[in-house]
């Protein structure tokens, strides 16, 4: 069955348990759900918080492509992707994927794959604010493009 | 033709999109860059290291030898950090 995928890119929280229940609802025989959840890291209590800006429609129009793209690689019954945008506490929710497939190596590959894509070609921009220092964008991290690189074949 | 500007792209020209009417010489990516960095200080600090900026045409990634035939949203921005 076609993977059906459900893109999102908004300001407040997301329910994860919420989630889950309506990618069980799609599909009966998914005997596997993988989610994962981005949360703003608290820097050893250095950070105070966390701001994400945001290229509107074509954040959605990536996301879209990369989980098409999943979808084309593994037998996915369902994508969701969730990403917030705005202001963000240490603790606070970022980013949701969650895969829904018929046995657990394809839900768990294709999350990975979902969020390696996501972390280098979603626009998607990181602000740190920390007390006493002005604000600074997070430089990206050559940890990513190879985590995205291992994927290539 | 519409240009719209992201994170410190954006704060470095000073403002979050603009409308430009391109020289008709002004046909790819690279040239587009080139032009807007002779535009005044501002563009010329935030495209001081051009290989740090990337390039969307119409809402979808580029690279610098494409051509600006058609498009009518090109957007600026550094490399992505979200996730």
């Amino acid at each position: 069955m076609a993977a059906a995928t459900r893109i999102l890119v908004q300001r407040g929280d997301f329910d994860i348990a919420a989630e889950v229940a309506r990618l069980k609802a799609l599909d009966r025989d998914a005997g596997a759900i993988v989610t994962f959840t981005g949360v703003c890291r608290g820097e050893h209590g250095t950070l105070a918080a966390l701001e994400l800006e945001h290229y509107p429609g074509m954040a959605e129009a990536e996301i879209e492509r990369i989980a098409s793209e999943a979808a084309g690689r593994w037998p996915l019954s369902g994508i969701t992707v969730i990403h917030r945008f705005g202001r963000m506490a240490p603790g606070d929710n970022i980013v949701l994927v969650a895969t829904a497939s018929t046995h657990r190596q394809a839900a768990f590959e294709a999350a990975s794959f979902l969020m390696d894509f996501m972390k280098v070609s979603a626009p998607f921009w990181k602000k740190q604010h920390r007390p006493g220092d002005k604000p600074e964008w997070v430089a990206p991290n050559g940890a990513d493009d190879a985590a995205q690189d291992r994927w290539r074949k | 033709m519409k240009l719209l500007y992201f994170a410190w792209v954006r704060e470095r020209i000073g403002r979050p999109d603009e409308e430009v009417e391109l020289p008709a010489d002004v046909t790819t990516v690279s040239e587009l860059l080139a032009w807007l960095k002779g535009r005044g200080p501002e563009y010329e600090y935030a495209l001081a290291e051009p290989k740090a900026v990337r390039v969307a045409i119409d809402r979808v990634h580029v690279q610098r030898d494409r051509s600006l035939a058609g498009a009518h949203e090109v957007a600026l921005f550094p490399p992505m950090t979200g996730g």
